[in-house]
C-alpha cells in the first residue's frame, strides 16, 4: 500500500481522531506500512526505539527476556491497538522486547521525524502527548490490576 | 422497565434437609479446582436453570453453596460441581470418591438471561473459578447457537496453571479470548487483565446482553468498560457472592442492601446491583 | 362468639392459666429472674412478676417495687417470643456414616402448642415482621410456621412506657392492633384489681366463655383506654420514620458511622433481645468415632467477625460497617426487602447495649449532620 493513501486510516482510527486534517498529513508522513512474520521481532529491548506502532492486523506480545533464553510475556497486543511510546521521551530505547505471535501488519511511525515535527509544530506535540498520555494511563492501570492478583483465593494475598 | 433475572425453575423451598446424592465421578480441573459429578440416590436427576447454585453438604463437615457447572440440556445426566479447595467444608469434598455420597440441596437462586439474550449478541466474561457458574449458560447458548447474535467469550485467570476447561474451550465455535495475568516462559496466548480486551471489542451496545462472572474487582472494571461502550445497565448482569447458610433467604447472611444473593440473585442485573455494588464494606 | 368487651376480676385469673392447660397450651409468660422480667413457662399466676416493674435507660435496667400488685406493670424485659417461635438453637437433622454412604434423620419434633401471655403491642408487631421473613411463600420456614400456627396469644396492652420506649413513632402500640386470641387491658386502683378482655379469634372466645367474666361497662372500656393513652403518652424516646430510607441510603457515608463505630463494643447483645432480628449460623459436630454427626441452627449476629465471611476475609471488617449493616437493616434495606421497617420501636436495643447506644440518636445525629452540611453548602 502506497504511503500516500495512509490519511483516510489515520483519520478514521480511534487513536487519531479529531486531529486536524493537516496534522494527519504531517504524521502520514512519517508512516509508513510494514509486516512482521509470526515469530520476527518488531524490537528488542535496549535497541533505539526509532518507531511507534498502530496494529493493523494480528497480534504481538511484549516480552522479558529470562537468563535462560526463553521469555515471559507481560502483555499482549492486538488489532487497533497502539504500541510503543519509548520514541516519545529520552533515551529512546526500547525497555522490552516485541514480537509477533502471527502474520502481523502494522503501520510502522518514525519517532525522530515525528519528533521534529511536534517540535515545530507544539499543537500537533500537545495533541500526540495527550493521546499517549492515555494510552500509558491504561496501560498503568491494567498493570495495577494484574499486581493485584485478582483471582487468587483472598487468603493468599493477605 | 425493571430487568430481573429470570426466575428460578423448579426451586426446592425452605427446607434445610438435604437430598443423599452419590459421587458418580471426581473430575480433576486444575491444581486447586476439580469437578464432582453427582446423581441422587434415589429419584429422578435434578433440573436446573444455567446460574443456580446447590448447597452441598459434606458428613460433619458442613454445607456450602457451589454454583452447578454443567450444560442444562443434557437429560438425565449427573448434576456437575465445579468446586476450588478452600476451606473445611470443600476440603471434604475433596475428599470424596465415587460411589461415596453427600447431602445436596437445590437448585437454588436466579438465573442467567438466556431469554432475554435471544436474537441478541452475547458477551461472556469469566474470571478465574467464576467461569464455572457461567458454563452452563454458554454450553446452552451453544446448544441454540441460531437463537443468538455474535457470540465472544473471554476469559481471565491469574496464571495459565489456573485456567479451567482449557480442553473444551479451543472447541467451542464461537470467539473465545483467553488472559492470564502471569504468564510463564510456556505461555503463547494472552497476557494482561480482561479490561482493555473489553475496550477493543466491538459492541453494538443497544444489541448486546453481558454475563459476567468473577471477582468483584473484576466485575467492576468490566462493566466499566461495558457501560463506556454505551451498553445498558440492565443490559449487563453480574452474580454475587457473599456467606451463605440456608440458601433460601431466612438466615440473614448472604444479605447485601435490597438483596438476598441467595433468594434474589446470585445473577443480578447491574442496575439492580449497581447501588450496592458501589458500597464499601456493606 | 363473645365479640364484646368482657372483665375477668383479678381473682378469677387463674382460671384463666388453668383453661388455658386444660386445652393442652403449655403456657408461657413474665417471670422474675436474675433481676429481670423474662419469660418462662407458668406453672401458676404466682409465677408473675406482681407488684414489679423497670426502670430503663441507655444502658440501663433495673427492677422496682411497684406500690401496686399490678401483674403486668412492668413494659418489656430482654427476652420476646422470638425464643419461642424461632428458637436460639435448633437442631436441623442428624446424620450417620457407613463406609462413605450417610443417611439423614429429620427431626420432626412434636411439640404442644404454646400460648403466650402478656404479649405487648410491639411485640405483636415484632411476630408480624418475622412472619415476613419466615413465612414469605418463596422462602417459607416450615418449623416456624407451625409453631406459628399452633400458637396463641395472649395481649395485654401497656399501661405503662418506659424511656427506651418509641413505639408510637413506629406505629406499633402501645394499644394493640393487630389479631391475638385475647386482648386484655390490666384495671387497678385501690379499689379493685381487673382485666377488661377480648376475644380476637373462635379460639380466643371459648376460652374466654370458660372462664368466669362479665360483660364490661362503658366506663370500664373508656377506664382501659385511658390507662393505654395514658402509656402512650410516656415515651421516652422518638424517632422521625417518614424519610429513614432515603436518609440512610443517602448517607452510607457519613463520617458518623465511624463515631457509632468506635462506641460500639460490637458485643451482639442488641441483636439477641431484638424481636426482629432473625438471622441464623449453622453449627456441625461429628461424634468421637465419627458415625454420627449433627446440624444445628443457631442465632447468629451481623455484628460478629465472621458474620461476611467469605474464603479468605470478612466483608465487613471495620465496627463501623457492621453497625451500619445492622442499623441499615432495620430502619432502611428492610423496607425495600419487606415492604415494612425492621424496627418495632421496643427499645431493647437501647436498653440492653453496655455502652447505652441508642439508635434514635443515631439517626438523628446523621439527620442533624446532613443539615449541616446543607448549611454549609449554603455559605
Amino acid at each position: 500500500m502506497p504511503t500516500t493513501n495512509l490519511e483516510p486510516y489515520l483519520a478514521k482510527h480511534s487513536f487519531f481522531s479529531g486531529l486536524d486534517p493537516a496534522d494527519i498529513e504531517e504524521i502520514a508522513g512519517c508512516a509508513k506500512n510494514a509486516a512482521f512474520k509470526a515469530g520476527e521481532y518488531l524490537f528488542k529491548q535496549g535497541e533505539n526505539a526509532e518507531f511507534f506502532f498502530v496494529l493493523r492486523e494480528g497480534h504481538v506480545v511484549v516480552e522479558v527476556p529470562t537468563a535462560r533464553g526463553h521469555s515471559i510475556e507481560i502483555s499482549s497486543l492486538g488489532e487497533n491497538q497502539i504500541l510503543g511510546w519509548s520514541w516519545l521521551m529520552p533515551p529512546y530505547k526500547y525497555q522490552f522486547d516485541c514480537r509477533a505471535l502471527k502474520q502481523t501488519k502494522v503501520l510502522e511511525i518514525d519517532g525522530r521525524c515525528l519528533r521534529g515535527k511536534c517540535e515545530s509544530n507544539p499543537r500537533l506535540g500537545y495533541e500526540l502527548i495527550k493521546r499517549f498520555a492515555r494510552v500509558m494511563t491504561n496501560r498503568l492501570q491494567e498493570t495495577r490490576l494484574q499486581l493485584l492478583d485478582l483471582y487468587g483465593a483472598p487468603a493468599d494475598r493477605s | 422497565m425493571m430487568s430481573t433475572p429470570e426466575l428460578a425453575i423448579g426451586s426446592q423451598q425452605g427446607s434445610l434437609l438435604p437430598e443423599i446424592y452419590r459421587v458418580e465421578e471426581v473430575i480433576p480441573e486444575t491444581h486447586d479446582t476439580f469437578t464432582l459429578a453427582l446423581i441422587p440416590q434415589e429419584g429422578e436427576p435434578m433440573t436446573f436453570a444455567p446460574g443456580q447454585f446447590n448447597m452441598l453438604y459434606a458428613y460433619g463437615a458442613g454445607e456450602s453453596a457451589i454454583s452447578i457447572s454443567g450444560d442444562p440440556d443434557l437429560d438425565g445426566a449427573s448434576i456437575l460441581h465445579t468446586i476450588r479447595t478452600a476451606g473445611t467444608v470443600t476440603s471434604a469434598l475433596r475428599g470424596l470418591r465415587p460411589g461415596d455420597s453427600l447431602g445436596v440441596r437445590g437448585p437454588f437462586g436466579t438465573s442467567w438471561p438466556m431469554e432475554a439474550a435471544r436474537g441478541k449478541d452475547v458477551i461472556f466474561i469469566g474470571g478465574g473459578i467464576g467461569l464455572a457458574p457461567l458454563r452452563p449458560a454458554i454450553y446452552r447458548t451453544l446448544n441454540r447457537l441460531e437463537r443468538y447474535g455474535r457470540v465472544r467469550v473471554l476469559i481471565g485467570a491469574r496464571r495459565p496453571r489456573d485456567l479451567l476447561f482449557m480442553n473444551e474451550i479451543a472447541g467451542w465455535p464461537v470467539e473465545t479470548l483467553v488472559s492470564v495475568d502471569r504468564a510463564t516462559e510456556r505461555w503463547r496466548g494472552h497476557v494482561g487483565v480482561v479490561t482493555p480486551y473489553v475496550r477493543n471489542l466491538e459492541i453494538d451496545p443497544g444489541n448486546t446482553v453481558a454475563m459476567i462472572c468473577g471477582p468483584e474487582i473484576m466485575m467492576r472494571y468490566a462493566v466499566m468498560e461495558l457501560l463506556n461502550h454505551g451498553m445498558r445497565p440492565k443490559d449487563i448482569f453480574i452474580t454475587m457472592e457473599r456467606n451463605m447458610k440456608c440458601a433460601v433467604g431466612f438466615c440473614g447472611h448472604c444479605q447485601l442492601g435490597s438483596e438476598f444473593i441467595c433468594k434474589d440473585g446470585p445473577v443480578f442485573s447491574y442496575e439492580t446491583m449497581q447501588f450496592w455494588f458501589a458500597q464499601r464494606e456493606f | 362468639m363473645k365479640n364484646e368487651t368482657y372483665i375477668l376480676e383479678r381473682k378469677d385469673f387463674p382460671t384463666l392459666l388453668e383453661e388455658l392447660g386444660r386445652r393442652g397450651y403449655r403456657t408461657f409468660g413474665p417471670t422474675v429472674r436474675d433481676q429481670a422480667i423474662v419469660y418462662d413457662e407458668l406453672e401458676s399466676v404466682d409465677d408473675l412478676p406482681a407488684g414489679w416493674t423497670e426502670e430503663q435507660d441507655g444502658g440501663k435496667y433495673e427492677l422496682r417495687r411497684r406500690e401496686d400488685d399490678a401483674l403486668f406493670g412492668y413494659v418489656i424485659g430482654p427476652d420476646s417470643w422470638k425464643k419461642y417461635l424461632h428458637p436460639p438453637r435448633q437442631k436441623v437433622f442428624s446424620c450417620a456414616a457407613v463406609d462413605g454412604l450417610i443417611t439423614i434423620d429429620d427431626p420432626e419434633p412434636e411439640e404442644p402448642p404454646m400460648a403466650f401471655l402478656g404479649m405487648r403491642s410491639c411485640e405483636r408487631h415484632a411476630i408480624a415482621v418475622q412472619d415476613g421473613v419466615f413465612l414469605d411463600p418463596g422462602s417459607a420456614d416450615p418449623a416456624y410456621a407451625r409453631r406459628r400456627e399452633q400458637a396463641l396469644f395472649i395481649a395485654v396492652n401497656c399501661t405503662n412506657a418506659s424511656e427506651t420506649c418509641f413505639c408510637t413513632s413506629m406505629n406499633t402500640g402501645p394499644k394493640v392492633d393487630l389479631p391475638v386470641d385475647l386482648n386484655m387491658t390490666e384495671c387497678l386502683t385501690p379499689d379493685h384489681h381487673r382485666f377488661t378482655v377480648r376475644a380476637g379469634s373462635n379460639r380466643g372466645a371459648e376460652i374466654l366463655e370458660a372462664v368466669p367474666t362479665r360483660p364490661a361497662t362503658e366506663a370500664e372500656v373508656a377506664e382501659a383506654e385511658r390507662r393505654i393513652d395514658e402509656a402512650a403518652g410516656e415515651m421516652g424516646r422518638t424517632i422521625e420514620t417518614s424519610d429513614l430510607k432515603d436518609l440512610l441510603y443517602a448517607n452510607l457515608d457519613n463520617p458518623h458511622w465511624e463515631d457509632v463505630g468506635a462506641r460500639c463494643l460490637n458485643c451482639a447483645n442488641c441483636t439477641m433481645v431484638c424481636p426482629t432480628c432473625f438471622c441464623t449460623t449453622m453449627e456441625d459436630v461429628t461424634d468421637i468415632t465419627g458415625k454420627s454427626a449433627e446440624r444445628t441452627r443457631r442465632w447468629d449476629s451481623c455484628f460478629t467477625w465472621d458474620f461476611s465471611y467469605m474464603h479468605g476475609g470478612s466483608v465487613r471488617q471495620s465496627s463501623k460497617s457492621r453497625y451500619r449493616q445492622w442499623m441499615t437493616h432495620k430502619l432502611a434495606t428492610w423496607q425495600d426487602q419487606f415492604d415494612r421497617l425492621g424496627c418495632i420501636g421496643c427499645g431493647r436495643c437501647i436498653t440492653w447495649c453496655p455502652v447505652g447506644i441508642d439508635l434514635t440518636k443515631e439517626v438523628e445525629a446523621i439527620r442533624n449532620s446532613e443539615t449541616v452540611e446543607e448549611a454549609h453548602a449554603d455559605n
